[in-house]
C-alpha cells in the first residue's frame, strides 16, 4: 500500500513495522512527530511496544540500554543539542555492545540557537563506534528501519539513522508501506545470546583492565569491519523481499564522469538533477551519494572515484580547524593510491538552503578551476 | 499607565507567545516589581534555559544568556559566583527546571544560593506542542500521554521547600497583583528564592484537556486558587481541586556566596 507521509512519520513506520518492544524518547524540534506518532501507536495498541516518557535524551539512551541489555528490541529518536546530551550513553552503548537503533534528525548546534538542518550533530559522534546511514528519501527513511535492526542485531552494535531536519523531516513523499508480517520474515524476533536474566545469570558492565580492555576494542572494530558486508548482504535481501535496495552508497551517472560531486542526504537528490542538467549540455559530471559512513566504505568509494579527474566533495558540516568531514574520509580513502584533485567545499550550514543553483555553482567552480584550492571553499558565505 | 518600554527590546517584537498564553502577564509582572525596587538594569542578569518560558530574556533590555535546555541555574551559578554584586533571576519551565534539568534545580535549592528563580509551571513542554511533563497531572492528556498520564506530578514548590530553599512562593497569572508581590520579595531575598507561577498554555495542554478558549484556562485559574491563608483552614475535602498560593516558605539561613566570601577572609593569610 501506498500512502503520503512525512519524514519523520516514514521512520515512525519502518519502527512500527520492526516490532520493537522498547521506545524511550525526549521531545525535540525536529523529532516531535518521529515520537508523537509511536506514543500513539503504543496506545491504540498499533505496536505492542512500551513507551517510556523520560527526563532527557541522556536518560532516553539510558534506558534504551537498559531494555536492550534485558533481551528486547529498543529504539530511540533525537535531534542536535539532545543527541550531544546523550554522548556519554552512546559510548556505552557500544562498549556493552546492544543492537539499539537510533534515528537523529539533523539540525544545526547552537548557539546560536537554530533548529534547521546540518550534519554536525550527527558527525561530531563520529567516533563514538555507533554505524551511521545517512538518508535521502522518506521511503529509504522507513527501509532503512528494519534494516538497521537487522544490521545491528547480527553485529551487536547500535546503528543511528540519519535524515535532514525539515528538507526530510517534513517533506510528505510517497511512500510503499512496508507491514510488520511481511518484515517479521526479514527481521526475526531479537534474541540475544546473552541477556539480563534471572534464570541465567550474568554481569553487566563491569572493569576491565589492561588486560582485557584493548582485546574487546579490537573486537568493536572487527564488528565494523564485518558490517560493510553485513549491511551489503541486508540490502540485497531486502531487496529481493521488497525490491528495494539502497548500497553503500550510489553512484550517479559516474561510469565515463571526469567530474564527481560527493553529496549526502537530501543534497543528493537535488545533485542529480543539476547533473542531468549539466549532462545535457555535454558535461561529463556524474555524482556519488554516500549513504553508509560508519563502517566507511573505502573500497566502493576508491573503485568509484578513482575514474574520475577531479572529485568535489560538499559537505554540509565542519570539523573547525581542519576541512569538511565527508571530504577528509574522501581523502583518506584515496590517499596513496591516486592523485586525482579532491577539493572541499562547505555549504547549507544552519539549515541555508542548497539549491540546484548552489550545486551548479560548486560544479562549475570545480570543473573550471585549473588549479582549485583544495581543501576548503566556502560557498556563499556573505562576509 | 505604566511605560514598559525602557525595559524591553523593541527590536525583538512581537513575540512568540500565542494569544491567550500566560507569560506575558509574567514577563509585565516582573518588569513593573523590578521597576518598584528600583533594580539597575545593568546590574541585573537574567538567565533562562529552552522553552517558550525561557524566551523571556530576549524581550528584556537587560544583561540576559539564552542558555541550554534544563541548564539555566548551572549556568546562573557560575554567574553568580564569578559576580555576586549582580542580581541574578533565572526563567525557566517546569520542562526545563524539574525534568532535563531536575538536579541542578535541587542542588541549587540545597546550596542556597542567591538566585530569582521564576518558575512559569504549565503543566507542559509548550515549546515543543505539548508532551508530558513532570508536572502533567494524573490522568491530563499530552500527545505522549493519549489515554491520560499515569505518571504522578511533581509538587514544585514542594520539592524546592524539601531541598533547602529559603523563599518559596507560588502565583498565578490571574491574581496578578499578587503575583507581583511575591516576585518582589523574592527579588529582595538573599538566598534561593522560587517563584513558581501557574501560567496557562492554552495551545499544548488547553487543547488537548477541554480548556482550549485561553479564557477557560483564567477561570480555572479563578476558581481553584486559594490564598495559604484560608488553605489553613480548610479540610482536605474542601482542598480537593484547589491549590494554594502565597509564601510557603520563608526563612533565614546561610547564603552560598556570602559564606565563600566569608571562607576567604577566614583563610587570608595575616599581614
Ligand atoms: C537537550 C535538549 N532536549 C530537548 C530540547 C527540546 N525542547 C525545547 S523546549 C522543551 C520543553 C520545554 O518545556 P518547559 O520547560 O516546560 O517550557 P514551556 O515551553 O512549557 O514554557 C524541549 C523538550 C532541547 N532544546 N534540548
Ligand atoms: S505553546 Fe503554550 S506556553 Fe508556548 S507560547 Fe503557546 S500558549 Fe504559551
Ligand atoms: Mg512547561
Amino acid at each position: 500500500m501506498k500512502k503520503v507521509i512525512m519524514g519523520n512519520h516514514a521512520v515512525s513506520y519502518g519502527v512500527r513495522a520492526s516490532e520493537v518492544k522498547v521506545i524511550s524518547a525526549y521531545p525535540i524540534t525536529p523529532q516531535t512527530h518521529v515520537v508523537e506518532l509511536l506514543s500513539e501507536m503504543c496506545a491504540n495498541g498499533e505496536i505492542d511496544a512500551k513507551f517510556i516518557k523520560v527526563e532527557s535524551e541522556h536518560s532516553a539512551m539510558a534506558a534504551c540500554v537498559g531494555a536492550s541489555a534485558a533481551g528486547s528490541r529498543a529504539f530511540t529518536a533525537t535531534s542536535a543539542q539532545g543527541l550531544l546530551l546523550m554522548h556519554e550513553m552512546l559510548h556505552w552503548a557500544v562498549g556493552a555492545r546492544l543492537p539499539i537503533v537510533l534515528a537523529n534528525i539533523n539540525r544545526a548546534v547552537g548557539p546560536p540557537w537554530s533548529i534547521w538542518t546540518d550534519q554536525n550533530d550527527s558527525l561530531s559522534q563520529r567516533d563514538v563506534g555507533w554505524l551511521q546511514i545517512y538518508c535521502e528519501s522518506n521511503q529509504e527513511t522507513q527501509d532503512t528501519v528494519p534494516q538497521a535492526f537487522k544490521i545491528a542485531e547480527e553485529l551487536q552494535m547500535p546503528v543511528m539513522l540519519v535524515m535532514d531536519a525539515f528538507f526530510l523531516s517534513h517533506t510528505y513523499e510517497i511512500v510503499d508501506m512496508i507491514e510488520k508480517e511481511q518484515v517479521r520474515e526479514f527481521l526475526p524476533p531479537y534474541k540475544p545470546d546473552i541477556k539480563i536474566d534471572t534464570a541465567d545469570q550474568h554481569s553487566f558492565g563491569n572493569l576491565a583492565g589492561p588486560d582485557h580492555y584493548m582485546e574487546l576494542r579490537y573486537m568493536i572494530q572487527k564488528a565494523m569491519d564485518r558490517g560493510l558486508d553485513v549491511i551489503k548482504r541486508v540490502d540485497s535481501e531486502f531487496e529481493e523481499m521488497f525490491g528495494r535496495g539502497y548500497g553503500l552508497i550510489e553512484p550517479y551517472r559516474c561510469d565515463d564522469a571526469e567530474t564527481i560531486l560527493v553529496t549526502s542526504g537530501t543534497v543528493a537528490s537535488t545533485t542529480r538533477v543539476v547533473i542531468d542538467e549539466l549532462r545535457d549540455e555535454g558535461v561529463r559530471v556524474g555524482s556519488l551519494k554516500i549513504r553508509v559512513f560508519r563502517p566507511f566504505p573505502i573500497e566502493d568509494v576508491f573503485e568509484v572515484l578513482s575514474k574520475a579527474k577531479k572529485v568535489a566533495v560538499i559537505d554540509r558540516n565542519i570539523s573547525f580547524g581542519a576541512h569538511g568531514i565527508f571530504y577528509q574520509e574522501i581523502k583518506s580513502a584515496l590517499y596513496g593510491r591516486t592523485d586525482i584533485p579532491i577539493i572541499g567545499y562547505i555549504a547549507g550550514l544552519g539549515g541555508r538552503d542548497i539549491t540546484p543553483k548552489v550545486i551548479r555553482e560548486i560544479a562549475d567552480k570545480a570543473i573550471g578551476d585549473e588549479q582549485p584550492e583544495r581543501y576548503i571553499n566556502w560557498i556563499g558565505v556573505k562576509i | 499607565m505604566f511605560d514598559y518600554l525602557q525595559y524591553v527590546r523593541q527590536e525583538n517584537f512581537p513575540h512568540i507567545w500565542c494569544s491567550g498564553c500566560g507569560d506575558g502577564i509574567v514577563l509585565k509582572a516582573l518588569i513593573r516589581s523590578m521597576d518598584k525596587l528600583g533594580l539597575s538594569q545593568d546590574e541585573t542578569v537574567m538567565v533562562s534555559g529552552i522553552g517558550c518560558s525561557s524566551r523571556t530574556p530576549g524581550y528584556v533590555d537587560i544583561n540576559t544568556l539564552h542558555t541550554t535546555h534544563g541548564r539555566a541555574l548551572a549556568f546562573a551559578t557560575g554567574v553568580k559566583i564569578a559576580n555576586p554584586d549582580l542580581n541574578v533571576i533565572v526563567v525557566t519551565g517546569d520542562g526545563d527546571a524539574t525534568a532535563i534539568g531536575g538536579n541542578h534545580f535541587i542542588h541549587a535549592a540545597r546550596r542556597n544560593i542567591d538566585l530569582t528563580v521564576l518558575l512559569y509551571n504549565n503543566y507542559i513542554y509548550g515549546m515543543t506542542g505539548g508532551q508530558c511533563s513532570p508536572t502533567t497531572p494524573r490522568g491530563a492528556y499530552a500527545s505522549t500521554a493519549q489515554h491520560g498520564n499515569l505518571e504522578p506530578p511533581f509538587n514544585i514548590s514542594g520539592l524546592a521547600i524539601a531541598a533547602g530553599a529559603s523563599f518559596v512562593a507560588r502565583g498565578d497569572v490571574y491574581n496578578v497583583k499578587k503575583l507581583e508581590t511575591l516576585i518582589g520579595k523574592a527579588l529582595q531575598k538573599k538566598g534561593f528564592s522560587l517563584v513558581e507561577v501557574v501560567s496557562p498554555c492554552p495551545t499544548a495542554f488547553g487543547r488537548r484537556n477541554r480548556m482550549a478558549r485561553p479564557v477557560k484556562m483564567m477561570e480555572q485559574l479563578r476558581d481553584t486558587v486559594v490564598s495559604v491563608e484560608k488553605w489553613e483552614k480548610m479540610t482536605d475535602e474542601e482542598r480537593k481541586g484547589k491549590f494554594r498560593t502565597g509564601i510557603l516558605k520563608d526563612i533565614e539561613k546561610p547564603e552560598f556566596t556570602a559564606e565563600y566570601a566569608k571562607l576567604i577572609e577566614k583563610m587570608r593569610p595575616e599581614e
